[in-house]
């Protein structure tokens, strides 16, 4: 047999031995394909309201609350650049005043989400009623989405996890973020784990709600008092306002 | 005609290429196991040493081909009979740097997810086609020029080639060129610096390459060649430092970006030390002294030039890459801010050994296509030796 013989018959049985799992795995992969905002009302668009000159400086009950809800570890100072914190608290202080104010930032949930825009493989995604999540199975862990979040609102799952929540899958290797307490939406329940808590701690800081629904708290406080939305300049729409920044 | 010599250096350095490439793949089982925990990176800097490797192949795979399109599209003697180094050198590094990129992702074995679910609007979507589009192309390029019978096809192509390249660097620029998240980014020009800087790095990684495989057969390159093809590099490399300075000058007259620019430029420590003294300095200034000056210029000059150009390729992406990344998201713009997560902080990134050892594995692959290429397949490049007699037979 030639040289080029031999190549080309090489080339053809590899080409065969690669492609036909491939094209048996698509198939497979097309059956799984399940639709996400199943069970998502558009009609709805849940949202947040932060009101800075209630939330406290030093109080992070809604941040603790969050990590409890969805079995994420405590931050310490070891693991605070590597551990998933889906909510935080700024501090912020204007440079040329000296004003100062305290606030969570969290996932925004967007209408226009950039962490939707660049995934790959469509693992974030947007659901009906204005959730933004990441498919735990279609993460590919890229961290493309980290990288086009504006407000860090993303946490990329760096070790194994142990004493995760039955409601709250997660998973190394891949990004997660703050799930609007997903959780308890579907479940039918009112409102998040970190708003209860403000709500707890007698601050009322957050107001989670229905941005569509007129007669909601949040669209009647959005309403009456000046909110604004971090990176407006952006235009992506958050569906979390905030108050006295 | 091959001698047993011969025979035991290529497995020898086959040997060495596959050790190398396996100690990057033990790397990154280790990373896989433990997770990215046992990387330098974090929440902020999410992208590290691994994608300095990937995207630099990546780009300089793109780069490498131009050598094929100025012989086979543009016609110039010289280049044609190097299109076929050209190509192959194209598609080994594209593999390297696509093996590194998939090996660094959370779950790597989930690749099969990447080629079913596709989000076009995704420019890493559109990146997958575009990368193995590449490898298709310039196969059926390689194909058209060993194959007599279609050589007529070689030129049609080696456009298509052409053309599809600097879509793909386009790509790649854009990877970052469409983040509106921080301030490193979102540039158009990013697409257009990336494909000047691919020429030079490109070139650089052939000419070393070239220089390698005449040494190896005892050849000296002709001095009309090697001279053009230095001042082809040097001509790369000043385009490239244009295109690097219109970036930061761009960004220094915007009055929001001047914290960003004075930490990459002054005041980010090592960064700062890797942009001036590596990829300006040692990757630009002086590869261009050695190709241009008429008392250092020649054939050792021009391959320390390549090399230093890659050293510079890979101190510009890592500032560029990292240092981007390591400055603070601007959410609360005119205001101080600190937080638990890193807010308003310089992050700090020092790679670890995993990360580097993948990262070499790229390298180590694209070694081992390369050498299995040219011993297979007749890639080293002839017709000069023809062409030009007087100028081979003179060692």
């Amino acid at each position: 047999m030639s040289r080029r013989a031999f190549l080309g018959i090489a080339a053809a049985g590899i080409g065969g031995v690669m492609l036909a799992p491939g094209i048996q795995l698509i198939e497979i992969a097309r059956a799984a394909t399940s639709t996400p905002s199943a069970g998502a009302s558009a009609k709805l668009r849940w949202g947040m309201l932060i009101d800075t000159t209630k939330c406290a400086t030093g109080c992070t009950d809604c941040v603790t609350a969050c990590s409890t809800e969805n079995g994420l570890a405590p931050v310490t100072a070891t693991n605070a650049a590597t551990t998933a914190q889906w909510i935080r608290k700024i501090e912020i202080k204007e440079v040329k005043t000296g004003r100062s104010a305290s606030a969570p930032v969290m996932c925004q949930h967007c209408a226009e989400p950039p962490c939707v825009d660049v995934c790959p493989t469509g693992a974030s995604f947007k659901r009906a009623d204005g959730i933004v999540l990441v498919d735990r199975h279609t993460c590919i862990g890229c961290r493309y989405c980290v990288m086009a979040c504006p407000y860090k609102a993303r946490s990329f799952v760096h070790e194994e996890l142990t004493e995760q929540k039955p409601d709250v899958p997660r998973g190394k290797g891949c990004v997660e973020g703050c799930t609007l307490c997903v959780h308890r939406i579907d479940q039918g329940q009112k409102t998040t784990a970190c708003a209860e808590a403000c709500t707890n701690a007698g601050h009322n800081a957050i107001v989670f709600g229905d941005l569509n629904d007129a007669t909601s708290e949040i669209s009647r406080r959005v309403r009456e008092i000046q909110t604004t939305q971090l990176r407006a300049d952006l235009r992506l729409d958050p569906g979390v306002r905030y108050h006295g920044l | 005609m091959r001698t047993a010599a011969d025979t035991r250096n290529f497995w020898l350095l086959i040997a060495l290429g596959a050790a190398v490439t396996a100690v990057g793949l033990a790397a990154a089982h280790f990373m896989e196991l433990h997770g990215h925990i046992v990387t330098g990176m974090n929440n902020q800097v999410v992208w590290g040493l691994p994608h300095v490797f990937a995207i630099f192949m990546i780009v300089a795979a793109s780069g490498v081909l131009n050598v094929a399109s100025i012989g086979s599209v543009f016609g110039q003697p010289v280049y044609k009979p190097r299109a076929p180094l050209s190509g192959l050198l194209c598609i080994a590094l594209l593999a390297g740097g696509l093996m590194v990129l998939m090996l660094d992702l959370g779950r790597p074995e989930r690749l099969v997810v990447a080629a079913t679910h596709y989000n076009f609007k995704s420019v890493f979507a559109w990146n997958v086609f575009l990368y193995s589009g590449m490898v298709g192309i310039v196969a059926v390029y390689l194909f058209t020029m060993f194959e007599r019978r279609f050589n007529h096809l070689s030129k049609p192509a080696g456009l298509a080639a052409l053309v599809w390249r600097f879509v793909l660097t386009t790509g790649t620029g854009s990877i970052f060129g469409f983040l509106v998240a921080r301030q490193a980014y979102q540039s158009a020009l990013l697409a257009p610096l990336f494909i000047v800087l691919s020429f030079g790095w490109g070139l650089a990684v052939f000419l070393i390459v070239q220089a390698s495989m005449y040494t190896w057969n005892d050849r000296h390159l002709a001095p009309e060649i090697q001279r053009r093809m230095a001042r082809l590099l040097g001509v790369f490399i000043a385009a490239s430092l244009y295109l690097v300075a219109v970036y930061h000058l761009t960004n220094l007259y915007f009055a929001r970006q001047g914290a960003f620019e004075a930490f990459i430029l002054r005041d980010g420590g090592l960064y700062p030390v890797l942009f001036w003294g590596g990829y300006v300095l040692l990757g630009s200034v002086l590869p261009l002294l050695l190709l241009f000056h008429p008392r250092l210029a020649g054939e050792r000059a021009t391959q320390a030039a390549s090399g230093l150009v890659v050293l510079g390729a890979l101190a510009w992406l890592f500032v560029f890459i990292v240092g981007g990344q390591a400055f603070p998201l601007e959410i609360f713009p005119g205001h101080e801010v600190s937080s638990s997560f890193g807010d308003g902080a310089i992050t700090h990134y020092t790679p670890s050994w995993p990360e580097l050892l993948l990262g070499l594995g790229g390298v180590g692959a694209a070694f081992v296509l390369t050498t299995v290429g040219v011993r297979v397949l007749d890639f080293m490049p002839q017709d000069d030796f023809a062409a030009i007699p007087a100028a081979t037979a003179k060692h």
